[in-house]
């Protein structure tokens, strides 16, 4: 299979056609001095050791994967297993990759992090390793997001880091990553951008998911000792798409596996409604390859090239790009892409939280809630790995009104 | 200042701006570029301030497209992008706005754009209607030469010169390669940072315009914070030209009507411009 064998991008940084690097000149030198110090880090011993003593030690790693009992037989389907990111300190996935960029920040000298948010969870898990590291940090935060995620903005300022509200256009992700990037353009010789997902422009696409790809390590040995075999689906939920590559980078080359991206459907199918970039064939309006944020990929926009609001319950998937990689797995057939909606997600929120004592975050809530459509459908053998890459406390204020 | 050394080999020299900034060397004159939002509030009202801009003394008008996700500009352009998108500003009308301006004025128009709304025209399209329309040049913010190939190839073809930018943090190899990916000028960001007015200029400038001399015959812009009469005059022999956006955007807003606007944005240019060398156009 052809995916199998671009694991890696090109020289210009691409998978297939998507990605690269669509920036303004002033970053093209720091990009290239991003490309050489994640380079010369994944060369250091020293490097690997420090990451792995922090992902073990501070975070929580290796995270366990759990058979989900109950809702496995509830749903009277496969046998679903889910890897519990939500685990990890600070609550989901995301610190994975702020242990690595925040080590490669320090290795390259940069004493001042940025981030972009839109849960807030990468803002926290930014934060938290800034802290760890002694290092000065600013998040950037669309304020319809501060809003909805009020506990992460607390515990990001208990951490040390300035939140910076940003009240530009839909005020949520894609204006806190617009941000973030006039930030880094002014103060690019003394700051270091620690981008959240597999997003942007070359290298981080492919370094975000370097440092994710650990999750789908550990769960395929997990699986493999638990069931003596692979599993034959993973399912993931899709915003900028970090924890869904993270887990499938490990399997891709294992031709029997299928992979399931889930998106957020929002509350219609209409363009503005919704936050589905792949999912076109479910339905989903608006989609089609461009240019934001410094990567080709697929976007939510209109005829005339202007990008689109999107909407979702759920502040981590609300985002009008995909990870580039997501679109070359997508186009290459090699990962499936559907979406969920509000309602969906909030139901499978409720359904995990009853049946096996997990409150999910909301963004995970999606990926539960397709696998919950599909599961009575199919056979009992079959074995499924769902990523559950963070927890909900931080959704309580929306999940509270639907009790 | 290379005053006789020729342009570059691929310049197509037809241009109106390879023509401007030849006569603005031999007059050994600093030009402006004058930056203006395509839309902003209307397209009536560009096009009304715009001439007066040229009639001004622009010697060159960059019309900015406006784009919802304006990453390289500070809060005055980013407005500005806003008010034309909620009138509705495409980039079929800015093309039809140069049209238009082109039936009143030879002044030299560069159309200034994040690459998206031109991928999603198509590059052909995108270069055949703005050749016709009378733009002579294109400059995208989020285009750097490592991924325009076909860009340059279409709009080269088309006679269109490409304008890409260099920065305080571009080596001198790679201004080199920027340049030679370049026609028409090579414009400078004078700092590292976002679009926007500042009280002065940056030290280091003197260094970037040095290493840019050193790797190209082009002329030379300027921009980036380039707000006053004493900021022009400091270019004043150092580079053929200053580009002056957000202080012209930020007049032309707090002016209660598109010919306040005009007028507002005419006086500035023209004391910009005398502050160049010359106080406006015979």
């Amino acid at each position: 299979m052809s995916a199998a064998g671009q694991l890696w991008p090109d020289a210009t940084g691409r998978f297939g056609p998507y990605g690269g690097r669509y920036v303004p000149e002033t970053l093209m030198a720091p990009l290239e001095e991003l490309e050489r110090g994640f380079a010369a880090a994944r060369a250091d011993a020293a490097f690997a050791r420090r990451l792995d003593d922090l992902l073990h030690n501070f975070a929580g790693r290796p995270t366990p994967l759990q058979l989900a009992e109950r809702l496995t037989a509830k749903l009277g389907g496969p046998r679903i297993y889910l890897k519990r990111e939500d685990l990890l300190h600070t609550g989901a996935h995301k610190i994975n990759n702020c242990l690595g960029q925040g080590l490669l920040a320090e290795r390259m000298g940069k004493r001042r992090i940025i981030a972009e948010t839109g849960a807030g969870q990468h803002g926290v898990a930014t934060a938290t390793v800034a802290a760890r590291l002694g290092l000065e940090c600013v998040v950037y935060m669309g304020t319809e997001d501060m809003e909805r995620q009020r506990l992460n903005v607390s515990r990001m300022r208990l951490l040390g880091a300035e939140v910076v509200g940003v009240d530009a256009g839909s005020r949520t992700l894609k204006d806190a990553i617009s941000e973030a990037m006039r930030d880094w353009v002014t103060n690019v010789r003394t700051t270091y951008y620690l981008l959240g997902s597999a997003l942007g422009p070359h290298p981080y696409p492919l370094m975000v998911r370097e440092f994710h790809k650990v999750i789908g390590i550990e769960a395929r040995d997990q699986i493999l000792r638990a069931e003596g075999r692979l599993p034959d689906l993973l399912v993931a939920c899709v915003g900028g798409g970090s924890n869904a590559i993270g887990l499938f980078h490990a399997f891709i080359g294992d031709s029997t596996v299928r992979l399931l991206g889930v998106e957020a459907g929002g509350r219609g199918h209409a363009l503005g409604e919704h936050a589905a970039r792949l999912a076109g064939a479910a339905g989903y309006e608006g989609a089609r390859p461009g240019v934001l944020h410094g990567a080709f990929t697929y976007i939510l926009q209109t005829a005339e090239g202007q990008i689109s609001t999107t909407h979702s319950v759920s502040a981590g998937l609300d985002y009008a790009a995909v990870g580039p990689e997501h679109a070359w797995l997508s186009g290459e057939g090699r990962a499936e892409y559907t979406a969920a909606d509000d309602d969906a997600a909030i139901d499978a929120a409720r359904t995990l939280a009853r049946t096996e004592g997990i409150i999910p975050a909301l963004e995970s809530a999606h990926a539960l809630a397709e696998l919950i459509r599909r599961a009575p459908a199919m056979p009992r053998e079959q074995v499924v790995i769902l990523n559950l890459s963070g927890r909900g406390d931080k959704d309580m204020d929306i999940l509270a009104r639907y009790l | 200042m290379s005053q006789t050394t020729p342009f570059a080999a691929s310049e197509p020299a037809t241009t109106r701006i390879g023509r401007r900034f030849a006569e603005l060397r031999r007059a050994g004159e600093l030009g402006l570029v004058a930056y203006l939002t395509a839309g902003d509030p209307s397209l009536a009202a560009s096009r009304e301030i715009v001439l007066a801009a040229a009639q001004a003394g622009a010697d060159v008008v960059e019309l900015g497209v406006p784009f919802s996700d304006p990453i390289a500009d500070g809060p005055v352009i980013q407005r500005a992008s806003e008010r034309a998108l909620r009138a509705g500003t495409t980039l079929s009308d800015v093309l039809e706005l140069v049209a238009d301006l082109r039936r009143a004025s030879q002044v030299p128009l560069v159309l200034f754009s994040y690459f998206n709304p031109i991928l999603q025209m198509g590059l052909e399209n995108f270069a055949r209607r703005a050749a016709e329309a009378g733009a002579d040049g294109v400059l995208v913010t989020d285009l750097t030469p490592e991924e325009a190939g076909e860009y340059r190839r279409i709009l080269r073809g088309a006679g269109l010169d490409t304008i890409f930018l260099a920065a305080p943090t571009t080596p001198e190899e790679r201004i080199e390669r920027i340049a030679q990916a370049s026609s028409g000028f090579l414009y400078l960001i004078s700092r590292t940072g976002v679009t926007g007015q500042r009280d002065r200029l940056p030290e280091d400038l003197g260094a970037l315009v040095e290493r840019a001399r050193r790797a190209t015959a082009l002329p030379l812009a300027v921009g980036f914070g380039i707000a006053r009469p004493e900021h022009v005059r400091a270019l004043v022999g150092q580079v053929d030209a200053a580009v002056v956006g957000s202080a012209l955007v930020a007049e032309a807003a707090r002016a209660a009507s598109s010919a306040d606007a005009a007028q507002a944005v005419a006086a500035l240019i023209l004391s910009l411009k005398s502050a160049g060398g010359r106080s406006a156009h015979p």
